[in-house]
Parts: C-alpha cells; structure tokens; sequence
C-alpha cells in the first residue's frame, strides 16, 4: 500500500510542470514583494465566513494555521505538516481521537501569546459556529464530535467516524487562528479587523485597492519570513496585470493567466521571466437538469456526454484557455483519481470518438429526440467557460444537436441553476486542497448537497458514498471511488466534468522560494519567498 | 437667487425619492442572490447552514417593506448603512473611491475644455477652410473611438516606447496616491486617464462651440458689431463666444456629473480604484445597499450639476433671471 502512495504520490508531483525548475539556492534577506490579486477586493476579512481566494491572496501572511499542505512539496496532495503543532499526530482510539501539541512561544502580532485554547476557540468557530456567524466550509467537518484544549498547549480533535478524507479538510487553508480573547469579545471583529501570529504583521488595507504586510521578527519558523514587506494590489482587469508584470510594477499574480498571456510575458522578457505551471484542482461541470424532460432521459444525458471528444479537445482548447488534462470526478493528480484505461469506459471519455457519437445518435434516436434543440446556461466568464461552452456547442452539433447559449453573470447564473431554470449548464468544481472523498461530495443528489444543481435522485449513489466516506483502507476506498463515478457519470449520466484547468504562473525571475500547487488557495502565506536583486 | 435655488434644492426630493424606489425595486427583480455570489461564486462547496446565515446578518431574509422603510429611513439621517459585501460602512466604501473619480473628473473636464472651446472656435471661425476640416477630423475620431481602447493603447505605447528607449519597460502606477501626498507619483498616474476621457469629451464639445459659435457669428448683433467698426477679437471674444457658451456649458455639466460615476472602462483599464468600478462591483455583487447609495449619490451629483449650470446660464447671459 505504502509503495502504491508512493508511485501515484510521484505521478501527483509529475503533474506539476515548470517551465523553470527552482534550484536549491540560499534564499536572501530583504525586499518587499509586490503582487496583483486579480480581483475587486474581497468581502469581508474573515476567512473562516469568506470562500473567494481575494480573501485568501489579501491575508493568508498574517495568519497561522494548525496543519497546512507542506508548503516545500505543494504538488503533494497527500504531505501535510505541521504549521502551529509540534508533530503530526498519530491518531489513537482506533481513528477516532487526534492529539495535537501546540508550539509554545508563538506571539500574535500584539504580543499577547498563542495557546491550545486559540486553537480550539478558532476551531469551534469554523466547526460548530456560534449563532450568528456563518461558517463557508462547516459540512467538511461533519466527523467532527468533540473539540477540546485541556491546557495551554493540547489541542484534540475526537471524531464520530474515522474517515480518509478528515486530514485533507484539517489543511484547509482559510482556517485561521484567532485570538480567543478577541472572538469572546465579539465574534464578528475579524470581519474587518486583522491580527494574526503570520509571517507579516498587517500595515495597511486601502479598500479595493492594495493592502500591505511587513515582517513578523517574533515568527516562529526559524528564518522565515525572508522578505521585509509585502504589497498586494487588486487589479480585476487582465490587460493591467500583464502590464504591470512587464513593467515591473508587480512581479506576479498567484491565481493563473491565460496561456497567450504567458507566451506575451515570456516573449517580451525573455530570462526575465519564469513560468510555473500545474493541473489546478477546478474543473468545468457540465450539468444536465436530471428532472427536465427530455434530460430526465438517461439516454439522452449519455448522447450529450458521448458526443463530446474530451482526448482531442482538451489539446486544442490549453492552447488559448486555461484548460489542459481530461480527468474524471477526482483531481488527476490524486491517487484516487482514475487512470485513462479506467476512464475510457465512461461515456464522454470513449477513445473512439466515432463509435462514441454513432452511439449519442443511436441513443437520440431511441429515445425520440434526434436534432435535439436546447440552450445552455453559462457564465459570462471568458477564462474558460466562455470557451469550453463555445467548444461543447460544436461539439454537441456533431450528433446533430442544436445548441445555443444563456451566458449569464455571476448572481444570474446561480440563480437559474438553483431555480432549474435550465436545460443544461456549464458549472464548475473548485476546491482548495485535493480532498477527493469530501470533494466528490458535491457529486450527490441536489436534498443531500443542496449546491448541487443536476436534481438527479439516485440512492445507489449515496449508498456508494456513505461507504466510501466511512472506508479508512486508501485501496478499498479507491475502488469506492470507481464506483461512484461510474455511477455518476456512466450509470446515472447525472454530471459529467470536462476538462480539468490548468494552473499557469508567469512571475519576474528574481522571485525564488515559491512553489506552485494544483490549487491557488495554497502555499499562499509568502513565509518561504525571497528575492534574489 | 436664493429664493430659486431653495425651490430648486427642494424639488430634487421627489426625484430622489423617485429615484429611491426605482433602484429598490429594480435591484431586486434581477435574478440572484449576493450570499450565492459569495459563498459560491468560487465553484468551491460551501455548507448550505452557511447561506441562511448570510442571509439572516445582511438582513435580506425580512420582508420587502422592512427593508425599504429601513432604507428610507437611513437616507433621511444620511446613513446608508453598510455593505453587504464588505461589511463595511457605505460612505467609508464611497469616500475610499470618490477623490480619485473626482480627480479624473476634474482633469478630463480641465482637458476638454483647454481643447474644446479654442479648437471649436478657430472652427467656426475658419469654416470651410483646412484647419476647420482637420478640427473636425479630430473631432470625429475623439467622438469615434471608445475610451477604453484608447486608454489600452497609450498604456501599451508608453511600455513599448519607454522599453525602446531606456530598455526598460515603464508604466503609469496603478495605485493612487492623493496629490496631497505625492505629486508626481499623482499625477502620473492621472494624466493618462485624463487625457483618454478628455479627448472623447473635448470632441463633443468641440463640436457643439463649432455649430453654437456659427450660429451666434450669423447673428444681427454681429453683424452691428462688425458695422461699429470693432476688432473681430473683441466681437469673437466679448459678443459671440459668451452667448455660444451657453449649450457647452450645458454639455458640460452633463458629462461633468457622468464621469464621477460612469468610467466604468477606463477606471478599470487604468485599475483606478474610482467609483465608477465600485458601482459595476456592486451590481455584480448584488450589493443593494451600496448600489442604492451609488444611485443616490449619481442623482445628487446630477441635480447639483444642472443647479450651477442653471446659475452659469444667468452669468453668461443676464437676460436670464432667477425666480
């Protein structure tokens, strides 16, 4: 088993391609790195309530958090390391009961200590949150029974059920350590407020604008941080972002640029540039509305999916999107991902596409609805729904279909989907850590994750997952895995993804350190960058 | 005058209250919900616990009536309470972004008007010649071309012409900085916006002081001017240009109160943290109370506006009285 995690651990980290590999070089004191958050400025501050990565890219440097994924080896879906805890603890009462040492010394940034009883007050936040607070990833925890700090330095964890996929949400990089004292007094104060026990201390935020950190002397990683400062600077549109890269106005965004705007950056400045680049864990869902006639017909949803050629679209489509590698319902990179042999026998994924469209035309026939006619509801978001849903169009014409598309906002397009306004929508799956159990979650029918939007009932389904969530054997729960999405996409053709993003980092070369991970919610604390002028 | 603008300063409360159950009412007949645009806007899994909460602190889960008298009720205390996006209060969003569109404002008017009004004039007054063609040349292409283009493209020739000339590539700083407290850095950063909004700007005013200052050139006291013997400086300046002004300074006004808050493009291809942006976040966002503010604010700046053109009208024409 062990070798098994070590194969497809590796396969994870082959995922992750740089354009240029970092060498192990002595990282160097000093500077302020200046970066852009593509974006208009967040909501509120507070991590724990917020789920957009303008939140995250704004203030993850000022805070701790109790594990993360190791921030050297990002690529990993599977390395978690210790952040405020001494050890990464081995779980006691068969599976049940995790036992956390916290480090002792760590300051918040007003010299006030840090102790279990932080811990374990941000914890019941984000676990079981207080009336009134609103807690964006709660029903990740729901294994969680008991959260206990006996004394200053013991944080334990004790849950109802041992499950694979408990870890993986314990990383979760929005789960910030706030003082207790502060959250006692008001539970809403980190809304608008920042203090933390970071690598940066926070200095300033002008609204929508910028906002800026400086270096935490008290920070308990030895060394860390290496730069003296940072600024971030929201900037929403592309065209200033890649300008202000290439006039060094900024030295990089974390979230990804197109590829011809990396191609422009690396042809404009040539060795002054590096790239990053990795499968990124979001993903375009193509959703049929499973209580819709005629999507209430199997067979139709598998024609729709049958007649998309994901093997040669997925190469033409990363040359102008974000788009790369053809994946099914967990993260490519992941050891429970499927392999190509075992998606090849998913409709959508037929290595024949010829045979797979006579089929779509066989089923529309069948089932009375040749030259279908509908609409497809998508987001008005160029990078890549606008052109994966410009690229299904052609595509479903080719079974004879007829398709036409809603391009909706944001507000809209939620909307229509969790009104069933719609025939069939172009979504999406982004997650932050790779979690394949708890991500796959959002797989199951719409009264069990409300957030799903196919309306699809389907109890073999829930059953299949109900086991694989409790299953602690990574093998067993793989094969789980298997049969959930041959259920979820081959059996109930009730969702089917298209296309994995890929994730693509152009940056000045002089910013060292940094390390790309499949999501853009991590390794996003500046603790390890230095910059080399 | 007083008395007029009293009158006037208490006619705008039906508008604004006119204006108030417009923007209510239309907010929320579009489709959506600002909790889903925040909990789920990212594509990532968000507890459903997490959205009736939402809902329940920004207030949007009490009836519709309640919320409208809440929101009258604050416009009569000039509280537009806070964000429901940020979180934070309304008038701390607005006023973070109001120097620099009133900047913009400011120096695109400066810009059209140090264009506009001796350009349009040489028009008029070389009618038919080269120059009035190649004014109006000018005028079109400023009128023809969409600001943001223009706004991309000076961006794009300062990186390439400073890359070419120091190797360096250089641009304008995309962050503000009061004038107050940096110049230079300042006004590097405006002039650009300022010019590609000017431009647009001047062209149509240009060619209002061309088409009012040909009207005026023909008229009777011109032409008695021109009889006394008088310089034709003094005609174009003292008689003609005085009386032409008045449709320009009313086209003015007009674009003066739009660029506060309608360069939505321009603010967004400079990233100027301005409120045109703020009101495009907002609607996005479906932030009503913000959205409301911003109309609100959009309908004052225009009723003000029209208010000094009105007075403007009585100084350069004193055949006009207030009553």
């Amino acid at each position: 088993m062990g070798a098994w995690f070590l194969r497809t651990g590796l396969a994870a980290m082959l995922a992750v391609g740089l354009v240029s590999a970092p060498r192990a070089e002595t990282p160097k004191r000093g500077g302020i790195l200046t970066y852009m958050i593509p974006a208009d400025g967040g909501p509120s501050l507070d991590g724990h309530k917020e789920t957009t990565y303008a939140v995250l890219h704004a203030t993850a440097p000022f805070y701790s958090v109790l594990i993360r994924v190791n921030p050297d080896n990002p690529a990993s879906t599977s390395d978690f390391v210790c952040d405020l805890c001494t050890e990464m603890p081995k779980p006691t009462d068969n599976g049940l009961t995790y036992t956390f040492k916290i480090r002792t010394g760590v300051k918040f940034h007003d010299g006030t200590p840090l102790t279990a009883h932080d811990v374990a007050a941000s914890w019941r936040r984000i676990v079981f949150p207080p009336a009134g607070v609103s807690s964006a990833r709660q029903n990740n925890f729901v294994m969680v029974d008991k959260i206990e700090d006996p004394d200053d330095t013991t944080f334990i964890i004790k849950l109802k059920f041992d499950t694979l996929s408990f870890l993986p949400a314990l990383a979760d990089p929005y789960a910030y350590i706030y003082s207790k004292a502060i959250l006692d007094k008001d539970q809403h104060w980190y809304e608008s407020h920042i203090m933390g026990s970071g690598p940066f201390k926070f200095v300033r935020y002008d609204i929508g604008q910028s906002i800026e950190g400086e270096r935490n002397p008290d920070y308990y990683h030895p060394g860390q941080p290496y730069l003296d400062g940072f600024k971030a600077i929201f900037a929403p549109k592309e065209s200033v972002r890649l300008d202000a890269i290439r006039s060094d106005r900024a030295a990089l965004e974390f979230r990804s640029m197109p590829p011809a705007a990396r191609d422009q950056l690396v042809s404009a400045l040539g060795d002054k540039i590096v790239v990053q680049q990795s499968d990124w864990n979001c993903g375009n869902v193509l959703t049929p509305n499973n209580a819709k006639p005629p999507f209430d017909d199997v067979r139709v949803r598998k024609a729709l999916f049958l007649a998309i050629d994901q093997w040669h679209g997925a190469e033409a489509l990363s040359k102008i999107a974000v788009v790369h590698t053809v994946g099914g319902i967990v993260f490519p990179g992941s050891p429970f991902a499927a392999t190509k042999k075992e998606l090849e026998k998913l409709p959508g994924y037929w290595p024949d596409i010829e045979k797979a469209r006579a089929e779509a035309r066989r089923l529309l026939k069948e089932s009375g609805h040749e030259g279908l006619t509908f609409e497809m509801l998508n987001r008005n978001v160029s990078q890549p729904y606008g052109i994966v849903g410009t690229w299904l169009v052609d595509e479903f014409s080719k079974v004879g279909m007829h398709v036409t598309q809603r391009v909706l906002p944001t507000g809209p397009w939620l909307a229509a989907m969790r009104q069933g306004d719609f025939s069939v929508a172009l979504e999406a799956n982004c997650q932050n850590v790779v979690n394949p159990i708890a991500d796959s979650g959002r797989y199951l029918p719409h009264d069990l994750y409300p957030e799903n939007f196919a309306y699809h009932k389907d109890p073999v389904q829930v059953e299949i997952y109900n086991k694989m969530l409790h299953e602690t054997d990574p093998i067993k729960a793989r094969a789980l895995m298997r049969d959930f999405e041959n259920q979820t996409i081959g059996v109930g053709a009730h969702q089917l993804m298209v296309t994995w993003w890929y994730r693509i980092v152009p940056m000045r070369s002089y910013v060292k350190g940094w390390k790309i991970s499949p999501s853009h919610y991590l390794n996003q604390d500046l603790a390890n960058i230095w910059l080399d002028k | 005058m007083y008395q007029y603008i009293a009158k006037r300063v208490l006619l705008t409360i039906p508008t604004l209250l006119g204006a108030a159950a417009l923007v209510f009412i239309l907010m929320r007949l579009i489709p959506g919900d600002i909790c889903l645009v925040r909990l789920g806007g990212g594509g990532g899994s968000f507890d459903p616990k997490a959205l009736i909460a939402c809902h329940a602190e920004i207030g949007v889960d009490r009836p519709f009536i309640v919320q409208f008298a809440e929101f009258i009720w604050g416009l009569v205390r000039f509280d537009f309470g806070t964000s429901m996006w940020s979180g934070k209060p309304v008038s701390a969003e607005i006023l973070a972004r109001l120097p620099i569109s009133l900047e913009i404002a400011l120096l695109g008017t400066a810009v059209a008007i140090s264009i506009a009004i001796p350009l349009g004039t040489i028009s008029a007054l070389k009618q038919n010649t080269w120059i009035d063609v190649v004014v109006r040349v000018f005028a079109i292409g400023g009128i023809a071309t969409p600001s943001f283009w223009l706004g991309i493209m000076s961006v794009l020739m300062v990186l390439d012409v400073s890359a070419w000339a120091t190797g360096t590539p250089w641009m304008p700083p995309i962050e503000y900085v009061p004038i107050w407290q940096d110049p230079i850095r300042n006004l590097s950063m405006a002039i650009l916006p300022a010019i590609t909004v000017g431009y647009r700007y001047a062209a149509v005013s240009m060619r209002m002081t061309r088409s009012a200052m040909l009207e005026v050139m023909r008229e009777d006291y011109i032409r008695t001017a021109r009889s006394k013997g008088l310089v034709n400086k003094i005609i174009v300046n003292r008689h003609a240009l005085k009386n032409a002004l008045l449709p320009v300074v009313t086209l003015l006004g007009i674009e003066f109160a739009f660029l506060i808050g309608g360069l939505v493009v321009t603010e967004q291809v400079f990233n100027l943290n301005g409120v045109g942006r703020l009101f495009v976040l907002a609607v996005q966002n479906q932030d009503y109370t913000l959205t409301q503010a911003l109309v609100m604010l959009t309908v004052v700046i225009f009723v003000f506006t029209n208010l000094v053109v009105d007075l403007l009208y009585g100084w350069l024409d004193p055949r006009i009285h207030f009553a």
